[in-house]
């Protein structure tokens, strides 16, 4: 069985996926899981996951072309440069 | 090439990467399972000289800390090993054909360790080349190789300077000690020259065509001479290779180093090729009522 291995390396940060391992039940996979990612002090905790566990996203789709939502929906500069030429011009 | 394989390389080429339930094409996925299994086995037997000095080490602090690195290396197989099985190996696979000589390892762990002066030099400067190599793979497009590749780099950085402290250490003792140093740099120069391989031109090496790796051999090694020649010279150690010398524009020159030889050993005609993989075949067999019992009590 494989489990996903999240660590995070300081109290406040983020978990980041370090790597998996392969136990045959949770016991040995928290046993391994520190022995990999934890026996240096790179981490301050662990995220043991079933590996079945984890759903994946992959398909971002944006039929109705929601740029209202992103940064490029507002191309700012091409207007800010003319909105001061024409306050230069008034 | 059909047009989505041709994509993928072209994607590959561009700095794009792939992860594991990515479509791949059969070769990039073939070369891959190749590499990285090497890679893994590599880590496996590389522990094998280092642990016939366990009970022999000098000191207790230097029992402790050869026993952790040989907990790193075998980790790091066991992080590799990983990411080859998710390619579609399972590990248990990787460790019959690494038995049965169907796989290879590194040229360097087909060779024994004479003196406590070679553990030194192993871990000092198998373990700079090895990390030359390893760095390069950071950039890997395969990105899961890359992403552990991170951590097994950090832990060698480790073991380089538990090695360079070794070396030190004898150098500042005996001239004995000093001359055990001396012998082994100059048992393990030769292998330590054809560690990265032929000096192929990247673009003719499917390797780095694929980008799995990001440099040619000879780069690798022109690296490794750059940085570690005058850290053996300042030292008071010489290097066995009288044509060895810097060049005005850089670039290294050296005696072409014994092509024959690598190809004989990582073929599995090493002088103890046999009996480290003989060891890995009854431990394995040794150890398996553990696993047994393991997976029984787990299921």
């Amino acid at each position: 069985m494989i489990w996903e291995v999240f660590r995070q390396e300081r109290r406040g940060q983020a978990f980041a996926h370090a790597g998996s391992v392969e136990a045959p039940n949770l016991a040995f996979a928290d046993d391994y899981a520190r022995e990999q990612f934890g026996r240096r002090g790179e981490s301050v905790a662990l995220w043991v996951v079933p590996r079945d566990s984890v759903h994946a996203i992959e398909d971002f789709v944006d039929e109705l072309q929601k740029n209202y939502h992103r940064v490029d929906g507002y191309p700012l500069k091409e207007k800010l440069a003319k909105a001061r030429e024409r306050a230069a011009t008034a | 090439m059909d047009q989505r394989e041709t994509e993928l390389l072209e994607y590959v080429q561009n700095g794009g990467q792939v992860e594991t339930d990515d479509w791949m094409p059969d070769e990039y996925r073939a070369r891959l399972i190749k590499f990285i299994e090497m890679h893994g086995n590599s880590e496996l037997m590389g522990v094998l000289p280092e642990r016939e000095w366990i009970l022999r080490a000098p000191t207790l602090q230097r029992k402790l800390a050869l026993t952790a690195k040989v907990q790193d290396e075998v980790g790091h197989s066991q992080l590799i090993y990983r990411v080859v099985e998710d390619l579609g190996k399972p590990r248990e696979r990787c460790l019959d054909d690494l038995i049965s000589g169907k796989s290879k390892f590194h040229n360097v762990f087909h060779y024994p360790t004479k003196t406590w002066g070679d553990v030194g030099v192993i871990a000092w400067l198998v373990d700079a080349a090895a990390i030359i190599s390893q760095k390069a793979l950071l950039k890997c497009s395969y990105a899961p190789y890359a992403r552990i590749m991170k951590k097994i780099c950090w832990e060698e950085s480790f073991h380089i300077l538990h090695g360079r402290d070794v070396v030190l250490t004898m150098m500042l003792g005996t001239d004995e000690q000093r001359e055990l140093v001396q012998e082994a740099l100059n048992r393990w120069w030769g292998p330590l020259m054809q560690f990265h391989g032929n000096p192929i031109p990247k673009e003719d090496d499917p390797m780095y065509i694929w980008r799995i790796k990001s440099q040619g051999n000879g780069e690798a090694r022109q690296q490794f001479l750059d940085g570690y020649v005058p850290q053996i010279w300042e030292l008071g150690l010489s290097v066995p290779d009288p044509n060895l010398r810097k060049r005005d524009d850089g670039v290294w020159e050296f005696t072409e180093p014994d092509w024959a030889e690598l190809k004989h050993v990582v073929t599995g005609h090493g002088p103890q090729t046999a009996e480290r993989l003989e060891l890995r075949r009854t431990t394995r067999e040794e150890t398996a009522w553990v696993r047994q019992a393991v997976l029984a009590e787990a299921a």
